[in-house]
This record gives structure tokens, C-alpha cells and sequence, in this order.
């Protein structure tokens, strides 16, 4: 164990930091919800891939920098710190990446990496149906051959940024007559594709952050079949994985919120009534940090050929829980200031606590649900019954 | 930076833990309770043999000169099996401190050799305890009087049994006078080395938590196979698997934290307040969580004397409260973090260790 890094992680660190000083954005990009904003978030991928700095732990063939999982951390740390803008594609870049990089045939790499690391094409996820959420091996939308072709027809939902987004990458049904997680393949499928229609849905902020997808004789190569037919559902459980393990979340993220969340109390230190607040920002801040240690350690271990599993749910439950606490300590602290929208004239200085508390209530839903998590904990980690 | 453990630090904790589950079981420890002093001489000899007190002693005094951060993972297998024998404290707490002030101290050298080579036990006390575990059977007590340590025979002290409601931990207060005579340190070194000792007696303690939370939700996993109920056994009930994977979810986030105190410590001990303290606080809690939910899931069993649980569940209540109470420990998070020059924020996870 050596908790020091290396003059070249310090140097790598300060490349980060010197590079992002000199490009993040001066002013917040608009939100990734709104089509402008989606555009800036666009270009500004454009930018961080022109760098290399779009995904550091890809292959430089894709243009990443070979990072290892330390050397990540050390850039999103610094880039979190930077207040860079958030990644509007990490559907992509962090859940069909490395997936496609596992499983894609030669030719698939060579079409979809690059132009996802680059901003040019932008992702949705298509998983969950109106009657398949954390039951996802309920999908009834089907995909059935024809020739060199998949027909595609049913109906997708939640599909986040979908409404801006150029492709989706969906878990369809290929076998016909097949039931639960037999019979499902993992199928890209362009949005613009004739057949296809999106619908936004509104989230609780008002924006139109999700859609729901709906396939009429949808029309797509096989080649644009992931893996083998059939094998969807194990794919679907790699990416999971990926999703709900180190990439989507990192520590930063929360290292940083919970910062601000210490000098929010500080600064309001002398309003504050309720005697309970404080321990909540000091159990903030300890629990950002030991997710960061438990995330160096992961990583460590990773690096030295360890795999993660079943724990990554440990995982998923404890930031997204977390981030809940965290926000709706700072709404208390706020007091009757919270509820007010950043441009209500009497809001002042609340910032995006309100934003980030309404986003935080999504935390324990998406990437399978916490009580998901549990029973995959209790039954898979810790072997109690299932029946 | 490279947060594992090294391949011979996990041997090292792998031997000590099949040492442990062969030799200790549930029936020794109540065994134990039956006899005078709780303790026995032919463990504490297999003990010797592995080479456990010698562990922290340096090894120009007949020690093995390791770190914390050697012996943590150790110490995690001592709570698993809810050892009774005074190994943790003595190897991680007394000796270090004298090893501290051995190389001046003859007194304090002699007595390091005796610990290695297992002729000799020490006990050692705090102003933050109210009570010394195992002075019944120390040699020597080391005893704190204002800024000044002493070194006394145990045959120069009274000792007052104090039960707890552990039946595997033995208690005493101690009534003695201080003398020159028994001083071996005092000013600002006896204040650092008492503040050190604290520290140690908090990882200690941490660590052994880590080891009795996991025990309890194994052995809650085992109950919920095993009893049945409705036709099922219980543990198909989803009311019992999320208490269960709460308690995982608890004592998981709590790991990494203790291994940061114990890497601290044997690096830069001077800063490690911070993060001992942060060990300390979440350990305890996912001690105390998991006994809560596992006397839930044994119903009226877990509430009986009959039923092992109980000597995991109130090892971790005692443990929780030695070396540092939360409100100690929590105190000492408040006071470092709003701190305006506090370094915080996403690059300093490791500010505190910066060596
Ligand atoms: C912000 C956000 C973004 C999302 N983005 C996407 C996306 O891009 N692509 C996509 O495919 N999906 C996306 N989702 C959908 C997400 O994956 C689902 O919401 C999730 O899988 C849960 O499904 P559900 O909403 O249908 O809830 P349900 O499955 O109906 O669950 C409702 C409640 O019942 C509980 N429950 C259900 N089954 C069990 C069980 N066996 N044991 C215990 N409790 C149970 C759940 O935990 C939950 O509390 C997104 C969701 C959110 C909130």
C-alpha cells in the first residue's frame, strides 16, 4: 500500500488541470435538456476529444490517453474541481463503450467508437418498456428477421436524452415465442430510421430529459446487432455492470458536492436552528470520502487483475443515497429559501441545490432500482434464500 | 498510489485467521466464562508461538517490527471469531508505546523482550476508558497520571473487578500511587504518546468492529436458512434480505476508511486524527447496525442467553464505546472539517497522508 502518487500521476494532474483551466467554458453551458443546450454540450465533447481527453482510460486507436483506473480518477477529481461541464454523452461513452469495445466486431468499433468519443453521434439507452422496468426480462418489443434485415416493432421509455440524441442502443426480442431473458438480442438503432418516433416526457424540472421511443416495422442491418442473437441479456448485464460499478459515478462528483455543502453551512452557520444539521454536513463529507477511498481501492485492485461483481451494488445504493442525503441537507439548511428556482428575484445566492436535490430523488430509481440492488445483495453477495 | 494490501500481509492475516476459526468457537468462548480469570494459558501460548504479541515490538527487541498497517487485517479476523484473549490492545496499543520510548529506557526494553517471547503481559489504560481490560492478568500496567506515563507491577497495584456486560471482557479500575520510581515518561512526550495511544486503541477497536459486523450477519445468514417459518425459511422474506444488505452496504464503506487510519497511522501518525476518528465512527456503526438487525432476524432467540449472537452483539456495544465514544470521535471530525483552512474537496481525499 503507497497512498503517495507518483511524480508522474502529479504531473499527469497538473497537465489536467492546466488543459481544463484553459478550456472549460467561463460561463454554465444551458442545461443538456433543451436542444441549444444539448448543442453546447455537443460541442464541448467536440473539444475535450480534440484534446484527448475524452475518455483518458480508452485506447489512444480510439482517442483515449491508455489511463489506467488511477489515473482517472486523478481527471475526473480535477475535473469535477474545474466544474466542467456534465458529460451529455455517457450513455454512450460510459456504458456502450466499454461494452462495444468487449464485444463489437472489428467493424463495429471502427464505426461507432471514434464518432461517439467525439460528440459527432450521441447515445440513448432503450431498456425499460411500459411493462418491463426492474423487471427488464419482461420486454415484449420485438426484433424479427427478415433477410439481412431486423424488423423492429414495440415501444421503449425513459429513455434519457433520447429526445436530442442520434442513436439507441436497446435489449430487443429476436426469438419469437421465446420468454424472460432467453431469446434477447442487443440491437443499435438510429433514431432518424423511418418508423421510429420520439416522444418527450417531461421530467419533475419541467425539461424534456427523457422520451419514450416507439418501433413501426423499424428497418436495421443485422450488423447492427451487438454480439451474438440471443446473448442480449448477458451483454445487457456487462453494461449493467458498468453502470451501476466505477464509471458512472465517480467520487469527485460527490467529494465536490459535499465540499460546497461545508461552506454552504459556513457561511450560514449563525441561521441555523436545528442542532442536527451539522452532523449531517460532517456525515457528508465523510461518506464522499469513503466512497473515494473505497473507489481508490477498487481501482487498485482492478488494476492489479481483480474483478468487481455482485459489488457494485454496494455500490450503486451508497452513492445514490448519499447524494440524496447530501442535498436534502442543503435544502434544510436553506430553509425557506429552497424551494425558490435560482431566477426567483429573492432567491440570492441558492444556486443548484434545488436542482441537484430534485435530480437526487432519481438516484435510487435508475441503473436498477435500490431495492433491486438489495435483493441482489442479500441473495448474491451474502447467499440468503431465494425461495 | 496503490490502495491493497501487499501478498504477505494477506498471508500473514489468512494463517492468523485459520489459527482462529479452528481454536476458537462459540463453546470455547463460553467455556472461558466459567473460568477465574477468562483467560488461558495454553491459548495464549499457541498465541506466543505465532508470534503475535511481537508483532509491533521493533526488532532490536526481539520483535518482528511491523506496522499497523501489517496487522490490521489481523486484527479484523480477532473480532470475526470475537477473541477473548488480550492479544489486539497488547500488540497494538501497549507495545508500540513502548517501543516508543525503549531505545532510552531500559526498563521499558527488558519488558518488550518478555512480550515477545511471551513471558510477559501488559495492560494498558486511558483517561478516555474508565476501566483497564485484562489487568487481572497483566505483569505490568502502563497508567497515565496527568501528562506522565508509569510503568507499575501489577503486584504494586489494587485491582477492583468491574463486570461488563460482556462476559469475555474482565475489567478493572486500579488504585495506585504514582512515584518517581515508575515514571517513564512525562511533559510533552508523555501528552503525545497518550494522544498516539488513544489513536491506536481507536483503530484497534475499528478494526476488531469490521471483523464482529461481518461475523454477525453471517451467522444472521446461516439462522435465516436454517429456521422456517410460513413453510419457508425466513430468509426468503425480503424485509430480512434489505436488513441484511443494509448492514453489507454499512460495513463495506466502513473498510476502506480503517485501512486509511491504519496507513496513516504507521506513516505519519502526528495527522491521523482525522482519519482515526473517521474508522472509529463509521466502524461503530456498522457494528452496532448489524447487531441491531441481527437480533431482529433471530426474533426471540437472538434475545436469549442460549443463542451465540449475543457474544458478537455486546463485544461490538463495549467496543463502540472503548477508545473514543462516537461523540469523541464525531467531535473531532467537526472540529477538523470546519476548520477554514481545512483542505477539502475532490483532490485532497489523500491531503492528510501527503508524506
Ligand atoms: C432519471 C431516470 C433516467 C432513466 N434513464 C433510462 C434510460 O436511459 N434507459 C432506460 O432503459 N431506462 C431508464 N430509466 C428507467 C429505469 O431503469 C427504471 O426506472 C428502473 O429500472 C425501475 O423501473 P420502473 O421505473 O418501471 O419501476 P418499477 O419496476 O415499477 O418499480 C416501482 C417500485 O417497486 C419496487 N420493486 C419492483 N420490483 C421489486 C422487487 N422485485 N423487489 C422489491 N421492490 C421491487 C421498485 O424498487 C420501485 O420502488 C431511467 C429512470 C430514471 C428515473
Amino acid at each position: 500500500m503507497d497512498l503517495n502518487y507518483t511524480p508522474e500521476q502529479n504531473a499527469f494532474r497538473k497537465e489536467v488541470r492546466d488543459w481544463l483551466a484553459a478550456n472549460v467554458p467561463a460561463e454554465p453551458l444551458q442545461s443538456f435538456d433543451i436542444a441549444e443546450g444539448f448543442e453546447q454540450h455537443r460541442e464541448w465533447e467536440k473539444t475535450l476529444a480534440e484534446g484527448n481527453w475524452g475518455m483518458v482510460t480508452w485506447p489512444t486507436e480510439y482517442g483515449g490517453r491508455a489511463c489506467n483506473l488511477i489515473e482517472w480518477l486523478i481527471f475526473e477529481e480535477e475535473y469535477y474541481k474545474a466544474k466542467a461541464p456534465l458529460r451529455v454523452n455517457q450513455n454512450g461513452i460510459f456504458l456502450l463503450g466499454p461494452t462495444l469495445m468487449e464485444y463489437g466486431t472489428p467493424e463495429q468499433k471502427e464505426r461507432f467508437i471514434s464518432a461517439m468519443a467525439s460528440g459527432e453521434e450521441m447515445w440513448a439507452q432503450g431498456w425499460s418498456e411500459p411493462g418491463a422496468g426492474s423487471d427488464m426480462a419482461a420486454i415484449r418489443s420485438t426484433a424479427f428477421r427478415d433477410g439481412d434485415e431486423y424488423v423492429i416493432n414495440g415501444q421503449k421509455v425513459w429513455s434519457t436524452r433520447a429526445v436530442f440524441a442520434d442513436w439507441v442502443f436497446c435489449i430487443f426480442r429476436t426469438e419469437q415465442g421465446s420468454e424472460r431473458h432467453k431469446g434477447l438480442s442487443f440491437v443499435f438503432v438510429p433514431l432518424d430510421a423511418p418508423g421510429v418516433t420520439v416522444r418527450p416526457i417531461p421530467q419533475l424540472d419541467g425539461l424534456p430529459g427523457f422520451a419514450e421511443i416507439f418501433f413501426d416495422d423499424v428497418r436495421v442491418p443485422v450488423e447492427n446487432r451487438l454480439g451474438g442473437e440471443g446473448e442480449g441479456w448477458s451483454i445487457a448485464m456487462a453494461t449493467a455492470g458498468f453502470e451501476r460499478g466505477l464509471m458512472l459515478r465517480s467520487p469527485a462528483r460527490f467529494q465536490e458536492t459535499a465540499k460546497r455543502l461545508v461552506e454552504l453551512y459556513r457561511e450560514n452557520q449563525n441561521e441555523i436552528m436545528d442542532l442536527t444539521i451539522e452532523d449531517a454536513v460532517v456525515k457528508s463529507y465523510m461518506d464522499a470520502e469513503a466512497y473515494a477511498l473505497s473507489t481508490y481501492q477498487t481501482a487498485s485492485r482492478l488494476i492489479k487483475g481483480g474483478k468487481i461483481g455482485a459489488e457494485a451494488s454496494l455500490n450503486k445504493i451508497f452513492w445514490s443515497e448519499m447524494d440524496q442525503k447530501m442535498h436534502e441537507t442543503a435544502m434544510s439548511i436553506l430553509g425557506a429559501r429552497a424551494e425558490l428556482l435560482p431566477h426567483a428575484p429573492a432567491a440570492g445566492d441558492v444556486g443548484t441545490w434545488l436542482e441537484g436535490f430534485m435530480f437526487a430523488q432519481s438516484g435510487p430509481i435508475y441503473a436498477g432500482t435500490n431495492e433491486v440492488q438489495r435483493n441482489i445483495i442479500a441473495e448474491r453477495l451474502l447467499g440468503m434464500p431465494r425461495k | 498510489m496503490d490502495f491493497t494490501f501487499t501478498e504477505d500481509q494477506q498471508l500473514f492475516a489468512d494463517s492468523v485467521k485459520d489459527f482462529l476459526q479452528g481454536e476458537i468457537t462459540a463453546e470455547s468462548i463460553r467455556a472461558s466464562w466459567e473460568t477465574e480469570t477468562g483467560r488461558s494459558d495454553e491459548l495464549w501460548a499457541q498465541i506466543t508461538e505465532l508470534g503475535l504479541p511481537a508483532m509491533l515490538v521493533p526488532e532490536e527487541f526481539g520483535g518482528l517490527g511491523m506496522t499497523e498497517l501489517d496487522v490490521v487485517l489481523m486484527a479484523i479476523e480477532c473480532g470475526r471469531v470475537a477473541l477473548h484473549e488480550p492479544i489486539v490492545e497488547m500488540a497494538m496499543v501497549a507495545t508500540p508505546l513502548l517501543a516508543a520510548l525503549a531505545p532510552n529506557n531500559e526498563k521499558c526494553a527488558d519488558l518488550l523482550g518478555q512480550i515477545a517471547g511471551g513471558e510477559a503481559k501488559v495492560a494498558i489504560a486511558h483517561t478516555v476508558n474508565h476501566v483497564v481490560a485484562d489487568a487481572h492478568i497483566a505483569d505490568y500496567l502502563i497508567l497515565p497520571h496527568a501528562d506522565q506515563i508509569h510503568l507499575v507491577a501489577q503486584a504494586d497495584v489494587k485491582l477492583e473487578a468491574q463486570e461488563s456486560v460482556d462476559p469475555s471482557r474482565r475489567l478493572s479500575t486500579v488504585d495506585w500511587t504514582p512515584s518517581e520510581a515508575t515514571c517513564i515518561a512525562s511533559g510533552a512526550e508523555g501528552v503525545a504518546l497518550l494522544a498516539a495511544t488513544l489513536n491506536r486503541g481507536a483503530l484497534a477497536s475499528a478494526a476488531q468492529m469490521i471483523g464482529l459486523a461481518e461475523a454477525m450477519v453471517a451467522r444472521s445468514v446461516q439462522y435465516s436458512e436454517e429456521r422456517q417459518q410460513f413453510g419457508k425459511p425466513i430468509g426468503v422474506n425480503q424485509a430480512l434480505k434489505h436488513h441484511m444488505a443494509n448492514c453489507a452496504v454499512k460495513t463495506e464503506f466502513a473498510k476502506a476508511p480503517l485501512y486509511r487510519a491504519a496507513y496513516v497511522l504507521s506513516m505519519k501518525p502526528e495527522s491521523a486524527d482525522f482519519a482515526i476518528s473517521h474508522a472509529k465512527v463509521v466502524a461503530g456503526e456498522a457494528a452496532l447496525f448489524a447487531a441491531k438487525n441481527s437480533i431482529q432476524l433471530h426474533g426471540a432467540m437472538g434475545y436469549t442467553w442460549e443463542c451465540d449472537l449475543h457474544i458478537w452483539m455486546k463485544r461490538s456495544w463495549a467496543l463502540d464505546k472503548f477508545w473514543g465514544h462516537a461523540g469523541f470521535h464525531k467531535n473531532r471530525t467537526h472540529q477538523w472539517l470546519m476548520n477554514p483552512n481545512a483542505q477539502i474537496g475532490a483532490d485532497n481525499t489523500f491531503g492528510a497522508v501527503a508524506i
